[in-house]
């Protein structure tokens, strides 16, 4: 086969505009699900470690559950599956900003788990022995030092999600994915326009990226 | 003298393994206690059981009169005990991501609500005191391990403790850095401190100690004024350790 292929670049240059429509939905979504799968990823991390097996079983079940089905599939029971279930639907946005912190959620319990159960028995020691409370030694003494540590896997969990929004565009939300499929429809530039989705994704996930070096350079220097 | 440590009939296990057998020991207040015996034979525990670290299974423990009871039973005067017993650990335990400052203030800011300013005054004053006045702004991992020890020993002073336990504080240091650090002990037992200490200084020990305490598979088996234990010890578990230890 003799390919006559050519890349377009004028066509590539010309879906930009088009496709940058869907990055304030990838970049919201992933945020929005970031932080609340950050807060849930302490809750549970920390239950996951709590000595009260009711506590445990609870959290262990949750972060097993998201950490073991797809997120595609999460995000379809999600937005097909829940509104049978509270008698109302639930728009695209929501339903995808729920499945990136419920998903992320479960491997930033994973993260902060490892992270507290990281920091050495001799720092608690060391806490309750000068009166501290149980509380008092977590958060100002073992926190600061396991979430120093957590800062690279957090950062590879929040690349992940960004890329996991991508999947989103089944539901029908408009992030870059969804944009390019509705550009190429019109245009059948597919290859120029698949290119330019990635480049974008790229250049968030860079950026996430070169945030958290400096963030974790920062926390080097003073520690 | 009043007593500040009572234990009595103190049993405790590891699982099923028993560590402790019927301690009974009393410390009186400005008294230093040093406590010897091989590895594993229950001081650490011992020590670890005055400040809660340890929980027990029988017997009876009063600090500075606040009883603690044994696991299970009432636990309500373990926050003043640990306010009033300050602890030093073999491997400094100091926090790493505080300055050595901050080290020392963290406690008397969070445990007694004291303001920033005394706080930070009373660590200054107490580093100076160890000798060190001028690392406060560096991070632990920038001193020598001596330095580190003596930051710990600074900011448990900085609590005021009525007690202060050490356990083996010169074991994970260099050779060269032992005396200064055992010179900071010292001065503290100079000016009253009581004292309960784990250590393999037998130097110290017999200069410093009002009473050495020989642990055996967690029974003590001899007690008595340093030079009496190490001169004429009764027991011959003491005088076979004692041989081994002082050949060095
Ligand atoms: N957390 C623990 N769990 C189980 N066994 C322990 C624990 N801590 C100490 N032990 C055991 O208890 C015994 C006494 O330990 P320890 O008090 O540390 O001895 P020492 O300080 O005299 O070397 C040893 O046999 C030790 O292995
Ligand atoms: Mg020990």
């Amino acid at each position: 086969m003799d390919s006559q292929f050519q890349f377009d670049w004028q066509a590539a240059i010309n879906s930009i505009p088009y496709l940058a429509k869907g990055i304030p939905y990838t970049l919201m979504i992933s945020f929005g699900g970031l932080v609340i799968g950050f807060v849930l990823g302490i809750i549970f991390g920390l239950l996951s470690i709590n000595k009260k097996w009711y506590l445990r079983w609870p959290a262990t079940a949750y972060i097993e559950i998201f950490r073991g089905t797809p997120i595609l599939v999460q995000v379809l029971f999600i937005f097909y599956g829940l509104p049978d279930l509270i008698g109302g639907p639930i728009d695209p946005i929501t339903a995808g900003i729920a499945a990136i912190a419920l998903n992320s959620g479960a491997y930033i319990s994973e993260v902060v788990r490892g992270g507290v159960q990281s920091i050495d028995k001799g720092q608690s020691e060391a806490g309750l022995s000068l009166g501290l409370s149980r509380t008092q030694t977590f958060w100002s003494i073992i926190w600061p030092q396991a979430f120093r540590r957590m800062i690279p896997p957090l950062g590879n969990q929040g690349i992940v999600s960004i890329k996991d929004t991508s999947l989103f565009s089944v539901i029908g939300v408009g992030e870059l994915v969804r944009q390019g499929q509705v550009y190429i429809a019109n245009t059948f530039t597919a290859f120029e326009v698949y290119f330019v989705v990635a480049i974008m994704y790229l250049a968030i996930t860079l950026s996430l990226s070169l945030i958290l070096r400096l963030l974790e350079r920062r926390g080097v220097a003073s520690a | 003298m009043s007593q500040i440590v009572k234990i009595k009939g103190m049993n405790k296990y590891f699982g099923k393994l028993h560590v402790l057998k019927d301690i009974d020991l009393t410390v009186e207040q400005g008294e230093v206690v040093v406590i010897i015996g091989a590895s594993g034979s229950g001081k650490s525990t011992l020590i670890r059981c005055v400040n809660g670290l340890e929980e027990y299974e029988r017997g009876a423990l009063e600090v500075d009169g606040f009883g603690l009871a044994p696991k299970g039973g009432n636990q309500k005067s373990l926050a003043e005990i640990r306010k009033e017993v300050g602890m030093v650990f073999q491997q400094f335990n100091l926090f790493p991501h505080l300055t050595v400052r901050k080290n020392i203030m963290l406690a008397p800011m969070k445990v007694k609500n004291t303001s920033e300013v005394v706080a930070k005054a009373t660590a200054e004053r107490l580093l100076e005191r160890v000798g060190i006045g001028n690392q406060a702004d560096k991070f632990p991992t920038q001193l020598s391990g001596g330095q580190q020890q003596r930051v710990a020993i600074a900011r448990a002073l900085a609590m005021e403790p009525k007690l202060m336990l050490f356990d083996e504080p010169t074991s994970a240091l260099d050779p060269e850095m032992i005396g200064e650090v055992l010179d900071v002990m010292r001065e503290l037992a100079k000016e009253g401190m009581t004292m309960m200490v784990v250590t393999h200084e037998m130097g110290f020990a017999r200069e410093v100690a009002d009473r050495v305490i020989y642990i055996h598979e967690g029974q003590i088996v001899e007690e008595g004024k340093p030079d009496d234990v190490f001169d004429n010890p009764q027991n011959e578990r003491t005088q076979a350790f004692l041989s081994r230890v002082l050949a060095h």
